[in-house]
């Protein structure tokens, strides 16, 4: 008992150095943080995918989280506390639990930064190595380990890192994950070499390795009573290279990956290596941007773990090449990556009708057209005898130059003005192809092909009071068939938000599938703090209303969402 | 393992209440992020010379973060006339749709201080949940306003903000 005091006088004698140093140390030691809770009241709706075997019985869920963040002088430290009580319906249950699964120490001046602990970390775009946290999504593939970030000179930086990945809750015992180290080089031509500082041409230069290690494994495969071995590489490497060029209005960006042989659960134990290379060309200026990038990923799948089939413990990150929708509808067939094998393009300009002219108008008009198309790959057997993709074999070949099935098409135009000084119209027009069977695992199903047109309106009551509309119609034969939408918001700058909404897929097939997603919500916000109550039936996707963006999962029931920040 | 996390943190936090000096008047963190083009860039080097800053968190599929830019773009220049604010937008658009940022920023004609945080960096470091969030600066680059969501009509509480912080004063906590 008198040792715990002790111990606790210690403790405290401890800080004494640090409230001395904290005097004579430039910048003044500063905690923020912040937190976040959603929850969630659940009746069973068959129709959203919330059955009764999915919610178990546990009607009630919460996502909650906080984060907290200390820094003095060169030093960081933080952590952050997370609680899903139990997940909210549409993230993986293997997350229920509460902890502290991110915490990190760090200290950084302008040529030395070492964190230990926790961190997500990106080498170039991410093809090779990423990890971040996307809360609304569920999704967070932090380090665990360290990492050192070092520029020896002005214009020339590197980073290492070693640690193992976030997998649930499970701490790193038993090999149930591998161990992964990355080092990345990047080399800023113009601040480098003195004589290339002034040039109008910009020059980034960057390469990465990254290697994975996990226990060796075999596989065993009994085929015409002969039974295969094989073994599992317990060292997976990768490595890839990126270059950066821009001038003026000019900007292109190539990053090629190149994976060596990862046979895994995700793509059947083949022995094939993986390629992803991605471009970009953009031109612009003011008033006009000009965009065009093509991508093409075979074999891309690189997970911590060669077992792991969940959308966890992923190493890199391909990105999608489709065009992001802002609006509901437009998001109601949207395209996912198939890391396995596609080839994409995407093509944008955005104008602005400078405002003064004629078709201008007084505040100007804004068009914007888009063009996104993606095929699977065209895979070839390695030989007559072996079918593509067979475990234990190198696969396929795929030649660079011809494509596969067509996955998905989309072609958009937008179009936005302010008239006068009450009413801003935004319109929108998308048709989008969707191969349903292979995007969303659907077999057999027919290729969707759908239009979808939007209308938003925004109409200035006063200075702070504004009412906006929302009109969305989805039209397609396939699938679920036809949908409109109409939403109505009416909103007091800067703190009150309401609003209803209805999304009724009246064209569907099944006369009792004909079903209405409707809810009223409303959202209070000061400052940063911000607190929402909805209510009713939502479906999965990105939702925009109540002044702020968020990812949703499917819900039928009441909401609360809590956010703040200090 | 939990009590010795809450020990640490709470010894870390006692520093700063010996320190005497207001704790929750943040500088903004020194994180590296990214020029439109790729370079990299240090937030601490985000400056205006003593006048007013404006870090507004932006993706290019958040609608609300898009309409709030596009209404501060309007009057931004009567802002900078009275105040001599900089609006610095950060867009935490990643891979997806980094390489799209300039051409849309040119393309909608917005004159801000463009940035990418491609992996959130920045945005964890100051806490941001939902976009859009915005923070005012003040002349020693702390933070003393924040806010997040956006109605129209909601930048012209912004603007009395910024002429407030551009004459010196206190904005009151809890605003």
């Amino acid at each position: 008992m008198i040792l715990k005091k002790f111990s606790i006088l210690i403790l405290l004698a401890l800080t004494l150095p640090a409230y001395i140093l904290a005097q004579e140390i430039p910048g003044n030691p500063t905690v923020h943080g912040n937190f976040q809770i959603d929850a969630q009241t659940y009746h069973p709706d068959e129709a959203l995918g919330i059955t009764d075997s999915v919610l178990q019985g546990k009607t009630m869920r919460l996502n909650g989280y906080g984060d907290i963040r200390f820094s003095m002088w060169r030093f960081n430290a933080g952590l952050r506390y997370e609680a899903y009580l139990p997940p909210l319906a549409g993230y993986d249950p293997n997350y229920q639990g509460q902890g502290i699964p991110y915490w990190f120490v760090e200290y950084g001046d302008e040529k030395l930064q070492v964190t230990a602990g926790h961190f997500y970390e990106q080498f170039g775009m991410g093809m090779i190595l990423r990890s971040y946290e996307q809360w609304d999504l569920g999704y967070d593939n932090s380090f665990n380990g360290l990492r050192v970030k070092y520029s020896p000179v002005s214009g020339l930086n590197f980073k290492a890192l070693i640690g193992v990945q976030r997998y649930y809750w499970e701490p790193f015992a038993d090999d149930n994950r591998g161990i992964v180290r990355g080092f990345d080089g990047e080399l800023m031509l113009n601040d480098a070499f003195n004589a290339l500082k002034e040039t109008k041409t910009r020059v980034i230069l960057g390469g990465s390795f990254v290697s994975k290690y996990e226990k060796m494994r075999t596989k065993t495969l009994i085929s015409d009573t002969v039974k295969y071995e094989y073994q599992l590489p317990a060292n997976v490497a990768s490595a890839g290279g990126r270059v950066s060029i821009s001038n003026g209005g000019f900007n292109f960006y190539t990053e090629y990956t190149h994976k060596f042989n990862n046979p895994s659960a995700f793509n059947n134990y083949i022995y094939k290596d993986g390629q992803a290379l991605l471009s970009s060309l953009s031109y612009s200026q003011k008033g006009i941007g000009v965009y065009i990038a093509a991508k093409r990923i075979d074999n891309m799948s690189y997970k911590s773990k060669m077992t792991e089939l969940n959308n966890v413990l992923d190493i890199n990150f391909i990105p999608p090449l489709t065009k992001q929708f802002v609006y509901s509808l437009e998001n109601v067939y949207p395209y996912a990556t198939q890391l396995n094998g596609e080839a994409a393009i995407q093509g944008q300009i955005i104008y602005t009708i400078p405002k003064g002219t004629k078709l201008g108008g007084k505040y100007g008009t804004k068009l914007e057209l888009n063009y996104s198309r993606v095929h699977g790959l065209d895979k070839q057997a390695i030989a007559d005898s072996i079918p593509v993709d067979s475990t234990g074999t190198l696969g396929y070949k795929a030649p660079w130059f011809k494509f596969g099935d067509l996955y998905y098409q989309s072609i958009s135009a937008s179009f936005e003005k302010k008239i006068g000084k009450k009413v801003k119209l935004n319109i929108e027009y998308v048709h989008i192809d969707y191969n349903i069977e292979v995007v969303e695992g659907h077999p057999g199903a027919e290729m969707v092909h759908a239009h979808e047109y939007n209308i938003d309106f925004t109409y200035k009551l006063s200075s702070t009071k504004s009412l906006r509309l929302e009109y969305e119609q989805l039209l397609t034969k396939q699938d679920k068939g036809d949908w409109a939408m109409l939403m109505l918001e009416y909103n007091i700058a800067p703190k009150w938000f309401f609003s209803i909404m209805d999304q009724y897929n009246y064209g569907n097939p099944e006369k009792n599938k004909q079903l209405h997603y409707y809810i009223a919500a409303m959202a209070f916000v000061q400052g940063p703090h911000r607190i929402s109550l909805a209510y009713g039936r939502q479906r999965e996707g990105l939702l925009c209303v109540g002044g702020v963006c968020r990812q949703v999962p499917a819900s039928n029931g009441f909401t609360i969402n809590i956010s703040t920040s200090f | 393992m939990k009590k010795k996390l809450a020990l640490i943190l709470s010894l870390f936090l006692s520093i700063p209440l010996f320190a005497q000096e207001g704790i929750l008047e943040r500088t903004i963190p020194s994180v590296d992020i990214k020029t439109m083009t790729g370079e990299i860039f240090n937030t601490s080097e985000i400056d205006n010379a003593g006048k007013p800053i404006v870090i507004s968190f932006f993706a290019l599929w958040c609608k609300p973060c898009l309409r709030e830019l596009t209404a501060i773009s309007d009057v931004y220049q009567d802002w900078q006339d009275a105040t001599g604010v900089k609006l610095v937008a950060i867009s935490i658009d990643d891979a997806r749709s980094m390489a799209n940022v300039m051409p849309t920023v040119n393309g909608n004609s917005w004159e801000y201080e463009f940035y990418c945080d491609p992996n959130g960096d920045f945005k964890r470091a100051m806490g941001v949940n939902m976009i859009p969030h915005i923070f005012v600066l003040n002349s020693q680059k702390q933070v003393v306003y924040q806010h997040t969501s956006y109605a129209e009509g909601g930048e012209n509480e912004l603007f009395e903000i910024i002429k407030k912080v551009a004459a010196g004063e206190e904005i009151p906590a809890g605003k």
